[in-house]
């Protein structure tokens, strides 16, 4: 139990180094960080404004955070989900235009399964790879992010730019296919609900069925799950593509209740924050959602931060960027002792059996 | 035509070249270096930066070279002694160099509106070479950048292959507890490979702002750090194999230039995206991980 709470305790402790080390860096810029942690608060929560709209930012991070855990899980280094919520949001907003007419949730659900099969399409592609043609699963999900953007791009200058041809972007899709705001003039939608509803199919899905169990033994220990006849190669297209689902879900849901139709950027590099908010929730899906809240709260202050301080909101990157180390660092600490961590020991020399990854002990 | 087609093919392999060179000494000593992209963009921006502040290329490559050793020393740290997983590492550091950059970018340079542009490196021709009818230009006046990186190539095969260093870097990467118990040093051999590494990579990050192009966009390197992790795979974790897959990327980035001058009717998009299904592809039918040293990507804990 203590080993648990300590688990649960490293990723604050993570965000709170890494505030103070990002406070030397701002420091350094000749910005006071007392002022940009005020304002970023300010942004985030400062009023019920800010507060919806940082649930509403935190969206598509609870999709992404869900497809990066499902994958880390297994041992799958997915750093694709910036491209399965690209391709996932193209099926979509491409759908979307022709469902008028359609019944208001039968359109919706036509949108969340075009998301859903465009995302599983991108992820089991590189699961595909990875099972039979021995690809590196890290190469071919970040090479399939680029290829994803130009996809867009062709799309929006191309086949679904919109008629006056004035701007690249499509046409928006039917009302029938759109999410509502419950609240306006907030923003807060159905999506972060959907969002829920997905994150308890993915706890009960990982840690209470056959299929879960078999992932997370595959990410324990390949050999052994080859050994005790899991169907690694299937596991892998399955799971990767599962991944992927989630990521198109996060990118459809994006076009129904947000953007409304497609453009050039579609994704601030969700895909890639999803890695932070997955590794902060020590790959636990019902730690997603607040995990993915603080970070979508630092997208959202960091705008306000942007207009009050003039720095860039691309700071929140190197938030990201500082948590994930020290994360990962604070848990081989723990798992090995620090001193054995910096200097290793005298004495017998073996290897570690395992990737004292730190990711999924929680 | 083919002149210009070579030219930019030589631009285009020579960052992918240099980054892939450190990347295989990095791999072969048994690290998987993902953090290649942001150690090559740090390179590419701090290099620009000194250099504008100093007006000294020769300190803007002093400090491409600095930012990325800097960078690839925090993945040694991460990597190498608390033997965390390196992919979780290296895409951190990518993060990480992708938001400094751009932080210290727009500090300094987004809101003066003064232009952040230097004189870029001078070509050397190389007397007569350089006058030989279509490629003389194109191979023999470059900058001494792209000169490095192609006689690095058999330097570096050579020392791999033939040298008593070359012997204990790939017994790291191959058997790191034999190589342990031989008492050469795992930490050791794994750091020194990615300081080593982090001057190539700054270098070939300074090849993009002080050669290439003479200023800054955020995220220049554009994916060239993860193209030149396919590179490594493609050339077989080989030398020459590698310089081989880097002219071959080149080629494909530069179709672009060359095609959209042409004006076909094939969206740009198509070629901008083709290295990246270039490198899928050839990965598909070649990726297999049977050449790659046996202890790539492990961690090593002495224990």
């Amino acid at each position: 139990m203590n080993a648990r709470i300590a688990a649960a305790a490293r990723p604050l402790a993570a965000l709170v180094l890494a505030a103070a080390i990002i406070s030397l860096v701002l420091i350094a810029l000749g910005a006071s960080p007392v002022a940009v942690a005020a304002d970023l608060w300010q942004g985030a929560f400062g009023n019920w404004l800010a507060t919806t709209d940082t649930l509403v930012k935190a969206t598509p991070l609870v999709f992404t955070g869900l497809a990066i855990a499902i994958a880390f899980q297994g041992s799958l280094w997915n750093i694709g989900a910036d491209g399965q919520l690209i391709i996932g949001a193209m099926a979509a907003g491409a759908l979307g235009t022709a469902l008028g007419g359609w019944p208001h949730p039968l359109a919706i659900i036509a949108m969340l399964t075009a998301g859903a099969a465009g995302g599983a399409s991108w992820g089991g592609l590189a699961g595909w790879l990875r099972a039979r043609r021995e690809v590196n699963e890290v190469i071919s999900t970040i090479m399939l992010n680029f290829v994803a953007a130009q996809v867009l791009s062709w799309a929006v200058h191309g086949p679904l730019m919109e008629p006056s041809h004035a701007l690249p972007q499509s046409v928006v899709i039917a009302p029938s296919a759109q999410l509502a705001f419950y609240f306006e003039p907030s923003r807060l939608n159905l999506g972060m609900t959907v969002a829920l509803l997905f994150t308890v199919v993915c706890h009960l899905g990982l840690f209470h069925s056959a299929a879960g169990f078999e992932l997370r033994a595959l990410g324990r220990n390949r050999r052994a799950s080859a050994f005790f006849g899991i169907p690694i190669r299937r596991l892998t297209v399955l799971a990767m593509a599962l991944s992927g689902a989630l990521a198109g879900l996060g990118g459809a849901v994006q076009v129904s209740a947000i953007t409304h139709r497609l453009f050039e950027t579609m994704s601030p590099g969700w895909g890639y924050e999803a890695i932070a908010v997955a590794l902060v929730a020590r790959l636990n899906p019902l730690a997603i959602v607040p995990a993915a809240i603080v970070f979508g709260a630092l997208d959202n202050g960091s705008q306000a931060m942007q207009r009050a301080d003039a720095v860039s909101p691309v700071l929140v990157n190197v938030i990201q960027g500082m948590v994930i180390m020290i994360l990962i660092a604070f848990d081989a600490m723990a798992t090995t002792g620090m001193r054995t961590a910096l200097f290793g020991l005298a004495g017998d020399a073996r290897p570690s059996a395992d990737a004292v990854a730190g990711a999924g002990d929680a | 035509m083919l002149e210009a087609f070579l030219a930019s093919t030589i631009a285009m392999a020579t960052p992918i070249l240099l980054a892939a060179l450190g990347e295989l000494i990095v791999e072969r000593s048994g690290v998987l270096n993902i953090g290649i992209e942001g150690a090559m963009l740090a390179g590419a921006f701090f290099g620009l930066t000194a250099t504008w502040f100093s007006g000294s290329l020769a300190l803007g490559l002093l400090a491409s070279c600095a930012a990325a050793v800097a960078f690839n020393a925090l993945l040694a740290v991460l990597a190498v002694n608390l033997a965390v997983n390196q992919v979780v590492a290296g895409t951190a550091i990518d993060i990480l160099a992708l938001g400094l950059t751009g932080v210290f970018y727009r500090r300094f340079f987004g809101l003066t509106g003064s232009a952040f542009t230097i004189t870029p490196m001078r070509t050397i021709a190389l007397g007569p070479l350089a006058r030989i009818p279509l490629i003389g230009t194109a191979l023999f006046d470059q900058s001494a950048l792209v000169y490095l990186a192609f006689a690095l190539v058999p330097s570096i095969a050579f020392v791999i292959s033939h040298t008593r260093y070359g012997l204990e870097l790939r017994a790291a990467g191959e058997r790191p507890e034999a190589a342990d118990a031989l008492g050469l040093g795992v930490y050791r051999l794994r750091w020194q490979a990615l300081m080593i590494a982090g001057v190539l990579s700054g270098l070939a990050g300074a090849f993009l702002t002080l050669t290439y192009t003479n200023t800054f966009i955020e995220g220049i390197s554009a994916g060239r750090g993860y193209v030149a992790l396919s590179v490594v795979i493609v050339g077989r974790w080989n030398a020459w194999g590698v310089a081989a897959a880097s002219l071959l990327f080149g080629a494909a980035m530069a179709l672009q230039f060359g095609l959209q001058a042409v004006g076909t009717a094939v969206p740009y998009q198509f070629f901008l995206a083709l290295p990246y299904v270039l490198t899928i592809v050839v990965l598909a039918f070649m990726g297999g991980q049977a050449d790659a040293p046996s202890a790539l990507g492990s961690p090593y804990l002495r224990s």
